[in-house]
């Protein structure tokens, strides 16, 4: 019988690759064959290293056979999400400008998984440059929802979520900067982890906002988020903003009871705008967290509604340099035809980025500008640190905050392409654990009257990622949300 | 008429002798070929991210430890945003709003007169690499090799009031920084860079003018000859009813003027924030008391020393202490054979004269001088012990620059030894006064000119090795 991937979670899969009943090879053929058959649909790759992956599953099988894996992940079949720098592999950021870019040199999560022993399948599907809430802002094509082929993924790492949820992999790689994990993990039924800044190395992750861009991983279940996170984390000697702070095991650090834990439930979090589904999963599965034992407490996060503005500023004006050197002159896409040098930046850029890359990069120049930096960028940064006060504040009386960590459930293909601000506002719920630099779990908790998933946010203190954990772990025990999968989806004929 | 005050200020952009570049593990070695010395960082590939050289952070510190400057407990780097070519990030990563040094001043004598010029900083940020657009008709081309170099940009007040005030100050400040070991000070080859900021006022009003800010001077005698051009045009354009425009102009050496650079080359919004891919810069006490108690003499307290415990010269002291290596060559030297001031002779006007003509100037590096500072004192040491006279040394010294071979070893060699047996002396004299009987008569008559003459035979027919005070001493007494 055919190996369905989807049955299957890391820990599992490892569990049966140790005892010889399945091989790194078959793993990988069905995860290639799942996105042979689904991907024409769900478009959740932008490459497929079909060549590579079975190299390397061979190479793990030999390694499997004596009994000499790497680590819990060796043989296993990943996806990444294209704005990881793989050596050797296209990696587009999405964008027309990075087109047919190979990189050659693997970034540190890459380099860390590889050393694991995992098998990467391919690249999967983002919003440009990382910038959008739904995989629509590719420049390759939208990604399409497994559970809803008419609806977003969310975003930016659409693609991974969905590789994700649809079984073409086992666990995927992406990155959050405004919500770009968490989203789309929600919107796909899945788990998704927003280590905290510094957590894991940022180097080889095409930047977006360096202050705010971090990496982790999609999985079917938190035991898979933990033991993703485990081999991401430490510190690295290339990235100086990552922390020089203890890993812990997460994996086998967790258990089924929850103990006592102290969960805050920010006030502004439930206000206007959240659908009536969303709201009452989320105070359901706040009442499962309190029946195992946490003690609710409503907290305020005042500075919460300036969360999008500061965001938006901040973020935009980090991008508009960081995508200043995509100029056309030593890699990527270069205009024919220029006359001069400004011309071939001027048309580089023009041709290479989509809108919504141009409007950040322009908004960002704005913020940046001399006679508006002090009202813009440097006001944004003051409201950054009320921002993460309002964290400090709660966490001296909360162990994690629980909340949704979307105000909807997935959105239509179009519905918000045409209006910028209310794409912006999807990442309302998750954009101030960014600004504060914050873990954030996001975990499926309930589905909607259309039968789309929603997803629970638990926010945690630095580098607690733990807790996070802890908790989604004995929630999962309590509950079956996280075993619902999407239907199949077929080939179109 | 009207008398001006010009007022002067220097921006100097000193290259770091670290290994590496500011940001990533590649050579920061000038002279390899193009993008021979490049990465995925200094390229700027999409992902990378900076890490700071730690050696150029400490040569930072010891810079400013040396002017008096504050170390900053905690600095920031800042992003310099623009389009280049040469500039891969499209943004230098540079010191902006908290830079590592603040404050301070130098000290140095210019003409005998001893002055002050304040600092504004100090910091950091890395060099972009080089565009060469004359290789190719159709085709500019980028080498990234210096790209992500490690500068430190020295600011000054605008405390000069002249141009030749200005390159003392630059001489002086080059100095410190070879003998802090931090930059090689070579303004041909752009290691040592300057540019000046350059307005007039009426001679004793307080306000500041307007100022030009020249660039691409690339030697002392350029940043001399711009200023004074620069003061010229300006004091031209004032008493002329006109006004000096706020602009950057160039240097043009060929024809001895400044000129304004063209528009699109000026009038950059920078857009500078602070780096988000590196956390504030921190120096903890411990380390700028470590690099405090590791500073070397600087060149002002060693000059003072040569002046009170050597008794040199205050010009021969400023000579001997300008480079650290020179220097300490000398000391070597006077720890073998402790005359002074024979010494001091010997580097300035035959070593330092070597060190010109087979431009050694570039190098920190005593090794590679052609005459080891041990050989010179015994060259001196043979002088001042009459093995040899002062004339035979400058023939002993050049074959020790040719060969390498040490000064007695020639001399022995060469049957150079100084003619100092009084009976062979007496009797090269007796000869030559027997072969020119009629001079010895005009002499006697009263043409004194003529002692000369008989010296002179004399140290020819001993091949130039008699004891010249001798031959004197015995002329005077057989002429009578």
């Amino acid at each position: 019988m055919k190996l369905d991937l989807s049955s299957l979670t890391l820990a599992t899969a490892a569990e049966r690759l140790s005892r010889r009943e399945i091989s790194s090879r078959e793993l990988t053929e069905a995860a290639l064959e799942t996105i042979a058959r689904t991907d024409a649909r769900l478009h959740a790759f932008l490459t497929v290293s079909a060549d590579e992956a079975r190299a390397q599953a061979a190479a793990a099988d030999e390694r499997l056979a004596r009994g000499e894996p790497l680590s819990a992940l060796d043989g296993l079949p990943l996806a990444l999400k294209d704005v990881f720098s793989t050596r050797g592999v296209r990696t587009t950021a999405a964008s027309r400008i990075l087109e047919n870019f190979v990189p050659p040199y693997d970034g540190t999560a890459v380099a860390r998984l590889r050393a694991s022993g995992a098998v990467f399948v391919g690249k999967t599907n983002c919003d440009e440059f990382a910038m959008g809430s739904s995989t629509e802002n590719s420049a390759f094509g939208a990604t399409r929802n497994p559970w809803d082929l008419t609806r977003v993924p969310g975003g930016s790492s659409g693609g991974s979520a969905v590789a994700v949820a649809a079984g073409q992999c086992l666990g995927a790689l992406g990155t959050d900067t405004g919500g770009s994990i968490r989203l789309p993990a929600a919107y796909c039924g899945i788990v998704g982890l927003k280590p905290t800044y510094g957590r894991v190395s940022r180097y080889g992750i095409v930047a977006y906002a360096s202050s705010l861009d971090q990496v982790g991983p999609f999985a079917r279940d938190v035991r898979d988020a933990a033991i993703l996170l485990e081999a991401l984390a430490g510190h690295d000697p290339l990235d100086s903003t990552s922390a020089r702070v203890a890993v812990p095991r997460y994996a086998s650090a967790l258990r089924a009871e929850l103990g006592t834990l102290r969960v805050g439930v920010p006030r502004e979090y439930f206000e206007e705008g959240l659908q009536p589904e969303v709201e009452s999963s989320v105070r359901e599965a706040i009442a499962v967290l309190e029946s195992l034992g946490a003690s609710i407490e409503i907290i305020s996060l005042p500075h919460a509604r300036y969360a999008i503005a500061t965001y938006y500023l901040l973020a935009t004006a980090e991008a508009s340099s960081n995508l200043a050197r995509y100029d056309g002159i030593r890699y990527g896409r270069r205009a024919g035809g220029a006359q001069n040098l400004a011309e071939t930046y001027g048309r580089s850029r023009a041709e290479g980025f989509g809108a919504e890359v141009k409007r950040r990069i322009m908004l960002g120049t704005y913020a940046l500008s001399a006679g508006y930096y002090d009202a813009y960028y440097g006001k944004a940064q003051k409201v950054r640190t009320l921002i993460r006060r309002d964290f400090d504040e709660a966490f001296a009386r909360c162990d994690v905050l629980a909340a949704p960590t979307a105000a909807t459930t997935a959105f239509a293909l179009g519905e918000k392409l045409d209006d910028p601000l209310s794409m912006y506002l999807s990442d309302v719920l998750t954009i101030s654990v960014n600004l504060a630099g914050l873990p954030a779990l996001s975990l499926p908790c309930g589905v909607d009257g259309a039968g789309l998933p929603i997803g629970l946010q638990l926010i945690g203190k630095p580098f607690d990622e733990l807790s996070l954990l802890g908790a989604g772990y004995a929630y999962e025990q309590a509950t079956d949300w996280h075993s619902q999968h999407p239907p199949a989806v077929e080939q179109a004929p | 008429m009207m008398r001006f005050e010009p007022v002067i200020g220097l921006e100097v952009h000193a290259q770091l002798l670290t290994r590496s570049k500011l940001f990533c593990a590649c050579s920061a070695a000038f002279g390899a070929p193009p993008n021979a010395h490049t990465c995925p960082v200094c390229m700027a590939f999409p992902g990378v991210l900076p890490v700071t050289n730690r050696q150029a952070v400490e040569f930072a510190i010891r810079a400013g430890l040396a002017a008096g400057s504050t170390i900053a407990p905690s600095s920031r780097w800042a992003r310099k945003n623009y389009f280049y070519p040469d500039l891969p990030k499209a943004y230098q990563i540079s010191m902006y709003e908290a830079p590592i040094c603040i404050g301070g001043a130098l000290q140095f004598s210019a003409d005998g007169v001893e002055k002050r010029v304040r600092l504004v900083r100090i910091h950091l940020e890395e060099d972009a690499g080089k565009s060469i657009h004359d290789a190719q008709a159709d085709a500019s081309l980028v080498d990234l090799n210096r790209a992500g170099v490690p500068l430190l940009e020295i600011v000054s007040e605008p405390d000069l009031r002249s141009a030749a005030d200005a390159v003392a100050y630059l001489r002086a400040l080059r100095s410190i920084l070879q003998y802090l070991e931090v930059c090689d000070g070579n303004m041909e080859e752009g290691s040592f860079r300057c540019d000046a900021n350059v307005s007039i006022r009426p001679a004793g009003s307080d306000a500041l003018g307007t100022r030009a800010e020249i660039k691409n001077m690339n030697s002392f005698r350029s940043v001399e000859n711009a200023i004074d051009h620069e003061i010229a045009r300006q004091i031209e354009v004032v008493s002329g009813g006109g006004r000096v425009e706020q602009e950057t102009r160039l240097w043009d050496a060929d024809r001895q003027v400044t000129r304004p650079m063209r528009s699109k080359e000026l009038a950059h919004d920078y857009r500078y924030f602070p780096d988000p891919d590196l956390p504030p810069l921190v120096v903890d006490a411990a380390w700028v008391e470590k690099v405090r108690r590791e500073l070397p003499e600087l060149p002002a307290a060693r000059r003072r020393r040569f002046e009170t415990e050597l008794g040199l010269s205050a010009y021969d002291a400023e000579v001997l202490t300008a480079r650290r290596d020179v220097a300490d060559y000398y000391e070597a030297a006077l720890a073998r054979h402790r005359n002074p001031k024979a010494l001091g002779n010997w580097v300035m006007e035959s070593i330092l004269r070597i060190v010109r003509e087979q431009k050694l100037d570039a190098e920190l590096c005593i090794a590679r001088w052609p005459v080891a500072p041990g050989d010179l004192a015994d060259l001196v040491a043979a002088i001042d012990d009459g093995t040899i006279s002062g004339k035979i040394a400058k023939t002993v010294f050049d074959e020790m620059v040719t060969s390498g071979k040490p000064p007695r070893a020639i001399i022995a060699a060469r049957g150079l030894v100084q003619v100092t047996d009084s009976g062979a002396i007496a009797s090269a004299v007796d000869r030559v006064l027997a072969a020119h009987p009629d001079k010895v008569s005009e002499y006697r008559g009263g043409k004194d000119k003529l002692f000369g003459f008989f010296v002179g035979q004399v140290m020819k027919a001993t091949e130039g090795k008699a004891n010249p005070k001798q031959v004197n001493e015995l002329l005077k007494e057989r002429l009578g």
